[in-house]
């Protein structure tokens, strides 16, 4: 087992507003091998979000009330000051957002961006710190990288934009790339584009990936495990097999028979989650999901289940029993295709 | 299988009756303009240039392409919200193409239109029960003394609460306002529903209730939808026929099985391939054929078929004839929609063979040729930029 790059332990993001206390993250530990590449699987509002961003630094004591620990190479990120945070954040760590369109400046050529981001963290001349960042922009194999790095965010494309994002997140040869909905508002083909630039990009740099996103059809083929977070918690952990062969969690199983498939009959009748997601002021007693679970029972709303291991790497927050789980999983939901 | 278009029957005539909807040459180009005082007219963006579609009654018609292929304008066009360039509309066996005033308002009881952002496409000043009745405001189908009790009914056919009546959207969630788009579109009880979209901006888990939906009203009210997503296996799951359209044209019709089983069109073969799907095995086997570059613009399309700049198929097959780059027939002729086989019907000069997804017969061939597809779309890149 190689020493883990990163290690989140129980750490809880709440913030307090003036209709209560949003749980946004509600002890989530999970850690990240060197060159391994996690996929984090929730709806909108489950916390997923809000985790990556706590650990990048983004989301400061002052917005929230943030406890456990965030250990990057040994050091807890959260003790951290701020002048030394920043020294991590771009360098060691850096981030790919969702939306290509907004997290571009639209009054700044794309070169000067990413240059701007080499500027911060190396000591060289503004002309060699544009060198590089061509250099890059031919990396995420963007077409006469010399002439775009001279234009505007708005003369990219979409993909471009997000190529730009992801040459600017590497340009300074990060340890760990946190990618969150990076492919959400593109189309499926420049989405593979993407997804394989990532795949590649992460073993010529040697980075590990956590890669975010509300659809486990995206993350299938390019994670090694994955965590699926519901309210803030997680619901299930393990390796790509055991989360789409071997799920164990009823939050799972549901989020596998919502996506239609390609390979079923048409018109077969979708199996949706029931309900809505919660509301992370009022989190329902016991476990979060046990009010949209169609195999709920007596403690599911007194008692928070916890994320018991079932195995080595495959991990699962629910009371059912583990043969329990094993039959109905057998039954109802891997039986059909 | 043959794949010469000649020795393949014609397809089987469609089902009985006239269809519902009708496409003769649909074209909608829009016009662009320079100088201030006096604009002329510089050239046009192709968006829709030539699309013959039938939808008939009662089924669901999906339409699949990348963003800007023009999917969205033409939903518009039948919809009569744009005119078209050129073309004939047939609605319910009237042409209805240059319909106007209190005739075109008529129409629009028979047509409703569900959009894809539900956050956007709702008054966010006027309440859930004043969003639902505007099409009884406006049409006057119902007296005014039946229209609370008509609108609470909507609500709990799609599945809201009728007590929810005087709230505003911003106090529902995104799966729950697309159900206030639902229940609008129904309230004429219309013919045919454009849904654009629907689900695109949803989770996955309420994606799936909107789709059971949506397929529960169509048994009940006996709808017809046009159905146009950019997700492939949303379109295949909810449609009886699928069409995919590229920079404007139709390239591939066909019902769901046959194109999920046996693409005809390289372009259709390459959307299949980059779906993701929710099963690592069958996602690690099947041929992945990515696409470089991005779609041409539609203002000045390439010529021959519009494909052949990204198509790995045209340059594999005139490799096997010892030429570089993409075909020369592909690049001087436009290939025509000709029967591939029973209910399909495809633009291409070379068709594929067997499937996409469990590997065919050229899958090296096509391998080879995808790198070059990547040099080629560089260049032609190059070529494009405004200098």
């Amino acid at each position: 087992m190689p020493q883990p790059l990163l290690e989140v332990k129980d750490l809880r993001v709440h913030f307090p507003t003036d209709d209560g206390l949003v749980k946004a993250v509600d002890g989530v530990t999970y850690s990240l091998a060197p060159g391994e590449t996690l996929g984090i699987v929730g709806e909108s509002g489950s916390g997923k979000s809000v985790s990556s961003l706590t650990v990048m630094g983004l989301i400061t004591p002052k917005q929230a009330n943030i406890s456990g620990e965030v250990l990057f190479q040994g050091q807890d990120l959260l003790k951290l000051p701020k002048d030394e945070m920043r020294t991590i954040r771009g360098a060691k760590i850096s981030m790919i957002f969702q939306d290509p369109m907004t997290s571009l400046h639209p009054f700044y050529k794309v070169g000067f961006q990413i240059s701007e981001a080499i500027l911060e963290h190396q000591e060289i001349s503004k002309k060699e710190a544009l060198d590089q960042a061509v250099e890059m922009l031919a990396r995420v194999n963007i077409p006469h990288p010399k002439d775009r790095a001279n234009q505007y965010p708005h003369e990219f494309s979409g993909g471009m934009r997000q190529r730009a994002m992801i040459a600017m997140a590497l340009a300074l040869n990060p340890d760990v790339l946190i990618a969150d909905e990076p492919t959400t508002a593109l189309d499926v083909t420049v989405q593979a584009q993407i997804l394989d630039l990532i795949d590649k990009l992460k073993s010529e740099f040697n980075a590990a990936v956590i890669i975010i996103t509300h659809d486990l059809g995206v993350v299938a083929e390019h994670c090694d495990n994955i965590m699926v977070m519901y309210a803030g918690k997680a619901a299930e952990f393990g390796n790509t097999e055991d989360i789409y062969y071997k799920p164990l969690h009823p939050y799972t199983w549901g989020l596998l028979r919502s996506i239609p498939r390609l390979d079923e009959d048409t018109h077969e009748r979708l199996h949706p989650i029931r309900g809505l997601p919660p509301s992370l002021i009022n989190v329902p007693p016991g476990c979060a999901f046990h009010p949209r679970c169609p195999y709920r029972f007596e403690p599911c709303d007194k008692e928070v289940p916890a994320l018991l291991p079932v195995d080595g790497h495959h991990a699962a927050a629910c009371h059912l029993s583990l043969a329990d789980k094993q039959r109905i999983r057998d039954e109802e939901v891997m039986a059909r295709g | 299988m043959s794949v010469q278009a000649e020795v393949v029957p014609a397809p089987p005539p469609s089902p009985a009756g006239e269809p519902l909807v009708k496409l003769e040459g649909i074209k909608k180009y829009f016009p662009i303009t320079q100088g201030i005082l006096f604009q002329h007219h510089v050239g046009n963006v192709h968006a829709v240039d030539g699309v013959d579609l039938e939808i008939h009654a009662g089924q669901t018609v999906g339409l699949v392409g990348e963003t800007g292929c023009g999917k969205s304008t033409l939903a518009r066009v039948v919809m009569r919200l744009y005119d078209p360039t050129e073309g004939t509309i047939w609605f319910d066996g009237r042409d209805i193409t240059t319909l106007k005033g209190k005739e075109l308002q008529e129409l629009r009881e028979d047509m409703q239109m569900v959009f894809q952002d539900p956050y956007a496409s709702l008054n966010p000043r006027k309440t859930v029960g004043s969003i639902v009745s505007e099409p009884f405001r406006l049409h006057q189908t119902v007296p005014k003394n039946k229209v609370k009790s008509e609108v609470q009914q909507l609500m709990e056919l799609v599945g809201l609460n009728p007590e929810h009546y005087n709230r505003y959207p911003h106090e529902f969630s995104g799966g729950q306002r697309q159900r206030i788009g639902v229940a609008r579109s129904l309230a004429l009880r219309p013919k045919l529903i454009v849904c654009d979209e629907p689900v695109s901006a949803l989770d996955v888990s309420i994606q799936a209730q909107i789709l059971n939906l949506l397929d529960d009203l169509q048994d009940e009210f006996k709808l017809t939808y046009l159905f146009i997503a950019h997700d492939l296996s949303v379109v295949k799951h909810v449609s009886d026929r699928v069409a995919v359209m590229y920079l404007g044209k139709i390239v591939e019709e066909a019902d769901g099985a046959h194109l999920y089983r046996e693409p005809k069109h390289p372009y259709t073969g390459a959307l299949l391939s980059a779906v993701p799907m929710a099963d690592p095995e069958l996602a690690k086997q099947k041929r992945r054929i990515i696409l470089q570059g991005d779609v041409p613009s539609p203002i000045d399309p390439p010529s021959g078929c519009r494909f052949h700049p990204r198509c790995p198929q045209s340059r594999a097959i005139a490799k096997s004839e010892g030429i570089d780059g993409p075909h020369p027939r592909c690049v001087q002729e436009e290939p025509e929609l000709l029967p591939q086989g029973p209910e399909q019907i495809a633009a291409c000069h070379f068709p594929l063979e067997g499937s996409t997804i469990e590997g065919g017969d050229a899958s090296e061939r096509f391998d080879d040729a995808i790198v070059e597809v990547q040099e080629e779309a560089e260049r032609s890149e190059d070529a494009s930029e405004p200098s």
